[in-house]
């Protein structure tokens, strides 16, 4: 079994299930195509390089161009390797549809960047609590102390202050898939999901969930 | 992309919801859990809101309970309504009624609305 997929975030919404109402995170991930597989003699492990969104072929440069020629598949703008074991019937140009990787009610993580948030201060990226709003207090959101005084005369490695914020790799763990939509490919799955609308995020199966069931 | 998500709000639409407005008084009956059993209760009053779209949207229903105002936000398109009964329809100046909240007895009341 392939472990995860690849999507694009559409965006979110609100459904109805049974009795619930559920916020969900529409991923479109209509179909990737198993460009390369890595096996255990050859590689040291079973893995499978999916592509995602196709690109024109004379988008692509020469080596890229030479790497999708073998596998016989249009050209991807993304591609990624998925580990899993039991590949065997599974070959090279395939194309290969989320209900062959995820069934409703399963638990998922997905893996995105985050929005930038750009330069921010300390209560935003760290959650500190800032200081009174009124009273003529003139600490609002300023970090307050960043350390001590002539012993150690620094200011230790890794303190929490102003920064960049955002744009990096977020992973959301234990999504559970509430609808799959086959013909449109489209995943439902509940709760938010790291990115913009339009961003490419990672599907894989829930790393937590699944220990708990062993 | 926004098309998308409105076909798949689509599915989950209710086609059973009757018209209704800010300053109309409904009765909403709402299904209510209690342990395994399921009954419904009713919750009769003015529709002082609607907002919000597709599966989102949502209307806000006061009334005056022992002298308490209560006011009740229910999501239009959820399973959880059995029925929304229209009873009378108001006439009303404005999509927001949040000025009712101000007001009590006679100058509470709502024309109703003949066309």
């Amino acid at each position: 079994m392939i472990e995860g997929f690849i999507g694009k975030k559409l965006g979110m919404t609100r459904v109805f299930t049974g009795d619930e109402d559920l916020p969900v995170t529409v991923i479109k991930a209509d179909g990737c195509y198993i460009v390369q597989k890595k096996t255990a003699e050859k590689d040291g492990y079973e893995a499978v390089q999916l592509g995602f969104e196709e690109k024109k072929a004379k988008r692509v440069n020469k080596p890229m161009a030479e790497h999708f020629k073998k596998a016989g598949t249009p050209c991807f703008y993304h591609l990624r390797e998925f580990r899993g074991s039991g590949l065997d019937d599974l070959r090279v140009g395939q194309k290969v549809t989320l209900t062959d990787v995820f069934e409703v009610g399963e638990f998922v993580d997905v893996t995105g960047q985050s929005k930038g948030k750009g330069f921010t201060g300390v209560m935003k990226r760290w959650n500190f609590r800032g200081g009174p709003a009124s009273h003529g207090s003139m600490h609002n959101r300023a970090p307050g102390s960043i350390g001590q005084s002539s012993f150690p005369s620094r200011v230790f490695k890794g303190m929490k202050m102003a920064g960049h914020h955002g744009a990096k790799r977020v992973t959301t763990q234990n999504l559970k898939v509430v609808a799959i939509k086959e013909d449109e490919g489209l995943i439902l799955v509940r709760g938010c999901v790291p990115g913009p609308k339009g961003a490419v995020v990672v599907i894989k199966k829930s790393i937590k969930k699944r220990k708990a069931e062993e | 992309m926004d098309s998308i998500l409105s076909g798949i709000e689509k599915e989950y639409l209710r086609t059973d919801i009757p018209e209704f407005r800010p300053g109309d008084t409904v009765v909403v009956k709402v299904k209510i859990k209690e342990g395994d059993k399921e009954r419904v209760q009713a919750f009769e009053g003015v529709v002082i809101r609607r907002r919000g779209g597709g599966t989102g949207a949502t209307f806000t229903v006061r009334k005056v309970s022992y002298g308490i105002g209560v006011e009740r936000t229910f999501p239009l398109h959820s399973p959880g309504i059995e029925s929304i009964v229209v009873k009378t329809r108001g006439k009303v100046r404005r999509a927001r009624l949040y000025y009712l909240r101000g007001l009590k007895g006679k100058k509470a009341r709502i024309k109703e609305r003949r066309d």
